[in-house]
């Protein structure tokens, strides 16, 4: 028996062992995490504002895994590319005949200066974590108001959108509990815009302005300074908040980098098409661990999975590897107030409007608020658990399409 | 889109003055974007940066990441504000002729 070790048993890693399991005949599949409940990553955005509670993003993992696939809850600690073998945390060895990393992005506070202070969990806080959106989610049952700034340390970020739907149910919020008036919001970005993408600029741009953000651009934080209550700049610009969520340094795993297969944060290097590792052909990255330029999103690696699923069968009969991920994202953006957006885009296409066909429940309307875009996104939870993980098919083309889309001249 | 004369070569640019082509760029053209963004003269260690980016290009004639010229040349971010004042990205991204860094929206 050959074995396919994929370590990472989150959103990428649950849907291939489901896709692939009763394809792979004399190959056994090994999964290794040391988490043992599969979090609901979309659903941190919505905990702060008491929409969700812990029980809604949160499932044992075992229950989400194919039987025949074997779990151990274990770190890995080490990985030997040359050798084909990791190592655990207590000091046992898995050899593997191909490797998928699986491992996901996660929040580095401790790369910014200042950031882990006292002041952690108390005037600054994050949504980007489990515990971090219900400790939020605490502080903000019984903030007084003031000024709340949303910092987004360094790109790339998990689902880059959100930290702009933060700020607009954060502005509807605060109007529900008739205490809008008293908060001040403010987005310090290092990007130029909060909208840069020409088309979502035109129709978007003006969405924060209405909703009352003061947006602070390029503005790269060098460190906090929590005893003045103050971000500031690496040119000097002072930021004070009373109340700082900020979106940490985002990264891979640590044994990657380790490995020599990372780039500089311990994204897997591989070919952006394939997902096969730039320097082992034995071993893949999927989701947030693989540093192809496509966004860190759950929609990214459920279309990665897809094609990979036919790539991994030509591999192991040793056939050439198709370009078959094309950057395919889509994701719905609440804009407060029971509203959304949808927006789908791909490595060469950037976001545009017009109307993204769905059988049955759709059609759902790109870069334009709706409501039924809204419901999708609650809906899209439940899809989530009981569709995607287990690797059931979707209505939904896995390569984007330009179905239903304006084709506008740049 | 629309052609702009720089250092008496015509360029492609959008309307925020960033080459669209990043083949037409020469180091003349660096040096009258770098006088237009206040930097009067490019010095070895500006040179250092951008030839790394252009080095580094994207696929799609994207800049790197402010971390990957601040791994790849040595240089730390704090000198990177330094020599392109006011938001290096930006400034590296359109001396060295490539895009601007974006998001996705």
């Amino acid at each position: 028996m050959k074995n396919l070790l994929i370590i990472g048993a989150g959103t990428a890693g649950t849907m291939l062992a489901n896709k692939l399991v009763n394809k792979l005949p004399g190959w056994t599949v090994t999964l290794v995490d040391p988490e043992p409940v599969h979090l609901y990553q979309p659903g941190y955005l919505f905990i702060p504002f008491g929409v969700y509670k812990r029980s809604d993003v949160v499932r044992p993992k075992s229950t989400l895994l194919p039987r025949s696939a074997r779990l151990i809850q274990s770190r890995v600690t080490a990985l030997d590319p040359e050798r084909c073998m990791v190592r655990l945390d207590h000091g046992q060895i898995l050899p593997y005949d191909a490797l998928v990393i699986a491992t996901g992005a996660d929040i580095d506070p401790s790369q910014t200066p200042g950031l882990m202070s006292p002041a952690w969990g108390d005037s600054v806080h994050t949504f980007y974590s489990l515990d971090g959106s219900l400790a939020l989610a605490e502080k903000l049952r019984t903030w007084p108001g003031g000024r709340l700034v949303i910092n987004v340390v360094e790109n790339p970020i998990k689902c880059p959108v959100a930290p702009l739907e933060f700020l607009m149910l954060a502005d509807a919020f605060f109007r529900e509990r008739k205490m809008r008036d008293k908060v001040e919001l403010v987005y310090a970005t290092p990007l130029p815009a909060a909208f840069t993408k020409p088309k979502a600029a035109q129709r978007l741009g003006r969405l924060l302005d209405e909703k009352g953000v003061k947006v602070e651009t390029e503005f790269m934080i060098e460190r906090v300074e929590p005893e003045a209550s103050r971000i500031v700049s690496y040119d000097e610009r002072q930021v004070a908040y009373d109340l700082l969520v900020s979106i940490p340094v985002n990264a891979g795993a640590a044994f990657v980098g380790a490995s020599g297969l990372g780039d500089e944060l311990n994204y897997v290097r591989v070919d952006p098409h394939t997902l096969q590792s730039t320097q082992f052909e034995n071993i893949f990255a999927l989701g947030d661990a693989a540093n192809a330029p496509a966004s860190k999103a759950g929609s990214v690696a459920h279309f990665e999975v897809d094609g990979f699923v036919e790539n991994f069968m030509r591999y192991i009969q040793c056939k050439e590897l198709k370009p078959l991920f094309d950057g395919h994202a889509n994701c719905f953006v609440e804009t407060g107030d029971g509203r959304g957006l949808l927006i789908d885009f791909n490595y060469d296409t950037e976001p545009l409007p017009g109307r993204y066909p769905l059988p049955v429940v759709g059609p759902f309307t790109l870069l334009e608020e709706s409501r039924i875009n809204h419901w999708g996104k609650l809906a899209f939870r439940w899809i989530y658990w009981n569709v995607l993980l287990r690797g059931l098919p979707l209505p939904a083309p896995t390569r984007m399409s330009m179905l239903g889309k304006e084709k506008i001249a740049s | 889109m629309m052609v702009k004369t720089i250092a008496n070569i015509p360029v492609h640019v959008n309307e925020e003055g960033f080459l669209t082509d990043a083949s037409e760029w020469t180091r003349e053209v660096a040096g009258a974007i770098a006088s237009e963004e206040g930097i009067a003269d490019l010095t070895p260690e500006h040179w250092r940066v951008i030839d790394f980016c252009r080095a580094n290009r994207t696929a799609n004639g994207k800049s790197p990441t402010l971390r990957q010229i601040t791994t790849g040349t040595g240089l730390p971010t704090k000198t990177l504000f330094a020599l392109f004042p006011k938001g290096p990205a930006k400034k590296v991204a359109r001396i060295a002729g490539l895009g601007k860094p974006e998001g996705c929206v």
